[in-house]
């Protein structure tokens, strides 16, 4: 593998990483919204704060993470993106900003009429932001990013790749927030919760699974590129998204959560696969290759060095903060 | 008509040399950084407070103290999630206002922050770990769990500072006919300015978080709650942030040496120095009008003796340095003294409460004092604020120094990008009355006895449910 392709790899795994953690955190927002009064919605909202709580700032890192090593490892396409994708990445800002920001304010409101106004502001945003970063992901993938930064600022995201890359986005959250507050409902011994939510993870997967593959549709005629390499290269990518996505629905369905949150994990981490193997060697797709986008060698080794620092010093804390979280005394309601 | 003449002149002038977004980007990059700065601090400082309070909780089975760590935990975890959305927000602002900046010299600053990230990434990780903690692990252990984001803070000032320190004192790198080659990643995270850079921020961030939190303290022994609880408080935070005083005015002083041949526009803004006195004098106030300083208070030589470490080595003056590479000279020249004004003054009363100390008056009792307490947090963060204004402002035009001009780095914009400053001022403004309402909420909950503070989803009935 060659540095440039080593560096991109790495890129690559904070985007699913993030896709996939960062994900179900936002897509906890769409339960969030949809958990209905303040009588009838108070466990649940109580669970998805309990839940997204100890994680969400360590799983928001990995957007950084991308950022930082795209503009270190590729500056000139990240500068282009930047430049063209201005609205769309704002507006995943702004949704960003306020959804951290009220999710906080929320767990620490004095009155349930404060902690209403914040939750729908952390609900409502937690379900733009990955629409907008969807839209974002359309636009590289559909070649509408040129190298000098010069595209359009509305018809770069408002097309039908990114259209349905925003929808798919705001999908698969929801889908992977599911399974997880099922299980948690679960191990802290919600099981009328549980249930409740089983349904609408099921109702959820069905939608969003049939979205994602009704989408190869107008991307076949939108982004021919990447039509190309996920009826190619990605193929197998794709039929493992449906086969995982299938086993996550049967999971659910036979109530064996612990086990669905592993396969809705394959099943977002496959598609977001399909996206990065079908659109490669580009970087940006049409206008520039990940070799022909890399930066400086000695700072593409400079990044490797610290994607190792990170291996070695980040991920077992993480791996540790994911065990406490999944472990018993982590699982008693809120002191 | 002269007059009208010279405005149309000068307004072409200024269209033909500024594009429209220029502006409008330097205050939505002034909003959005000296908006997180504030936080910045807590998450670099506030970690190191709450461990010193944790831990004389478990050793001394203090429950003041261990209460005292415990409500500085939640108030932190509110600081430090608005401080990582308004973080997120910069390396957005990086790329989308500053595309000459990140686009050609991406690859030469982009290492530290790599480091930066991985600092933050281990940072969240332990905040949550050490916030649900609570209650869930072996108390040894879990005030263990502070450590790392006070170590993680320091990895990760150091780092941002560097690639600050690098826009100063570029290195690294080459041009060669335009091109930027010969990309040296490691040389500008350990840049030889990097390190004193770091250490003005560093002990500036105690500074202020210190005396933001003690003078919470200082409010409540001002409103009469005079318990164990207030004058621990207080006192905590108070040592940091004395410490940190007492040192920030020879930090400061050894990071300017050099600064005349480093950055001398910078400097003689710093001094008001328009034409190059031997010695200089130190001008406290005054501005600068059509080339003639005015109204400022001036002490002969020791403007020699405090920049130049020289009885009569002249501040080189702006007259010396080409008009168009002049910065802003009256904002970098009073905020520069702003800092300093400020910075001796918080030297000078932690020096005089430590020494009244000794001699066995304590001036917590002291109305007065405890006034200036409360005072001194607002203060030491307009200190921080006048002193980034001051360097970034002071390196005008200049966005990497002789180098890039900020005008060469800013983004395609027409003025349409005022928009996002006044959406940006409206989100900022909100965000941070929130963020009172919320802290306020829950200090008043605290002192009504209220230890938990369940979060109130539901109506009265089924909120205790979670507690």
């Amino acid at each position: 593998m060659s540095l440039e392709l080593a560096v991109a790899a790495a890129l690559f795994v904070g985007v699913i990483a993030y896709a996939v953690l960062g994900g179900a955190d936002f897509g906890s927002g769409f339960f969030d919204l949809t958990a209905g009064s303040s009588r009838r919605g108070a466990e649940l909202r109580t669970l998805v704060d309990h839940s997204i709580g100890p994680v969400w700032e360590a799983n928001h890192v990995w957007l950084i993470y991308v950022l930082v090593i795209w503009w270190t490892g590729f500056p000139e396409s990240f500068a282009a993106a930047m430049s063209t994708l201005v609205l769309p990445l704002l507006l995943a800002l702004l949704g960003i900003v306020l959804r951290g920001a009220s999710f906080a304010f929320r767990k620490y409101a004095a009155t349930l009429a404060q902690a209403r106004l914040f939750g729908i502001v952390f609900a409502t945003s937690s379900i733009i932001t990955p629409f907008f970063l969807g839209t974002v992901a359309g636009g590289i993938a559909s070649g509408r990013v040129p190298l000098d930064g010069a595209g359009d600022h509305w018809s770069s995201w408002l097309n039908p790749t990114s259209l349905f890359g925003g929808v798919i986005a705001v999908g698969t959250c929801a889908f992977l927030a599911g399974t997880f507050l099922v299980a948690d409902a679960r191990r802290s011994g919600q099981d009328r919760l549980a249930d409740e939510l089983r349904v609408r993870a099921l109702g959820v997967g069905a939608v969003t699974g049939a979205i994602v593959f009704a989408a190869l549709v107008p991307i076949d005629h939108d982004a021919p590129t990447l039509a190309a390499g996920l009826e190619g290269r990605a193929a197998p990518l794709v039929v493992l998204a449906g086969l995982a996505g299938l086993a996550t629905m049967a999971l659910l369905w036979t109530r064996r959560y612990a086990v669905a949150r592993i396969t809705a994990v394959l099943a977002v981490a496959a598609v977001v696969s399909g996206w990065g193997v079908g659109q490669y060697p580009w970087l940006l797709v049409d206008e520039v290759s990940i070799v022909d986008a890399a930066g400086a060698t000695a700072t593409l080794q400079g990044l490797l060095v610290a994607v190792g620092l990170a291996v070695v010093v980040v991920v077992p804390p993480l791996a540790y903060l994911f065990r406490l979280t999944q472990s018993e005394a982590w699982s008693r309601p809120d002191h | 008509m002269l007059t009208t003449d010279v405005v149309t002149a000068l307004s072409r002038l200024v269209t033909e040399v500024e594009p429209p977004g220029l502006l409008p980007a330097r205050e939505q990059m002034a909003l959005s950084l000296g908006w997180h700065i504030v936080l910045a601090c807590f998450g670099v400082a506030f970690p190191a407070m709450i461990f010193v309070m944790h831990l004389r909780g478990i050793r001394r089975d203090d429950p003041v103290a261990l209460g005292l760590a415990r409500r500085w935990a939640k108030v932190s975890a509110v600081l430090f999630a608005i401080g990582a959305v308004s973080g997120t927000v910069l390396s957005f602002e990086m790329g989308l206002l500053w595309p000459g900046l990140m686009g050609t010299y991406g690859d030469v600053l982009g290492l530290p922050f790599a480091f930066e990230g991985l600092a933050f990434f281990l940072e969240a990780i332990f905040l949550g770990i050490y916030l649900y903690g609570w209650g869930r692990m072996p108390g040894r252990r879990h005030v263990l769990m502070v450590l790392p984001m006070a170590i993680t803070g320091i990895i990760g000032a150091y780092c941002v500072l560097a690639v600050n320190a690098w826009m100063n004192v570029p290195t690294g790198f080459r041009l060669v006919d335009g091109e930027v080659t010969d990309v040296q990643p490691w040389a500008v995270l350990f840049n030889r300015h990097a390190f004193l850079q770091f250490a003005h921020m560093w002990v500036g961030a105690y500074m202020l978080t210190g005396f933001s939190v003690a003078g919470v303290y200082a409010v409540g022994m001002l409103r009469g709650r005079r318990d164990a609880h207030h004058r621990l408080g207080f006192l905590v935070p108070f040592v940091f942030a004395s410490i940190a005083a007492v040192t920030q005015p020879f930090v400061g002083h050894v990071l300017g040496f050099g600064l005349d041949e480093r950055q001398p526009a910078k400097l003689a803004a710093f001094e008001l120095a328009e034409t190059t006195e031997s010695p200089s004098p130190l001008r406290l106030g005054g501005i600068l009008v059509d080339g003639e300083v005015k109204g400022s208070i001036d002490i002969p030589y020791l403007g020699s003796l405090i920049a130049m470490n020289s009885p009569d080595k002249p501040v080189p003056g702006l007259d010396a340095i080409p008009e168009e590479d002049h910065p802003p000279v009256n904002l970098t020249h009073l905020a520069f003294q702003t800092m300093i004004g400020i910075g001796t003054l918080l030297a000078a009363a932690v020096v005089w409460f430590w020494f009244q100390r000794r001699r066995g008056r304590d001036l917590l009792e002291r109305r007065w004092f405890l006034r200036f307490a409360a005072a001194a947090g607002p203060l030491a963060v307009i200190a921080l604020e006048a002193g980034w204004i001051a360097t970034e402002v002071g390196r005008q035009p200049w966005i990497v120094y002789d180098v890039l001009r900020t005008t060469d780095a800013v983004g395609d914009y027409t003025a349409a990008l005022w928009w996002l400053l006044g959406i940006s001022t409206v989100v900022y403004t909100a965000m941070t009355v929130g963020a009172v309402v919320v802290l306020r909420s829950m200090a008043r909950r605290w002192r009504a006895g209220d230890a938990d503070l369940p979060s109130p989803y539901a109506p009265a009935v089924t909120a205790g449910e979670g507690a």
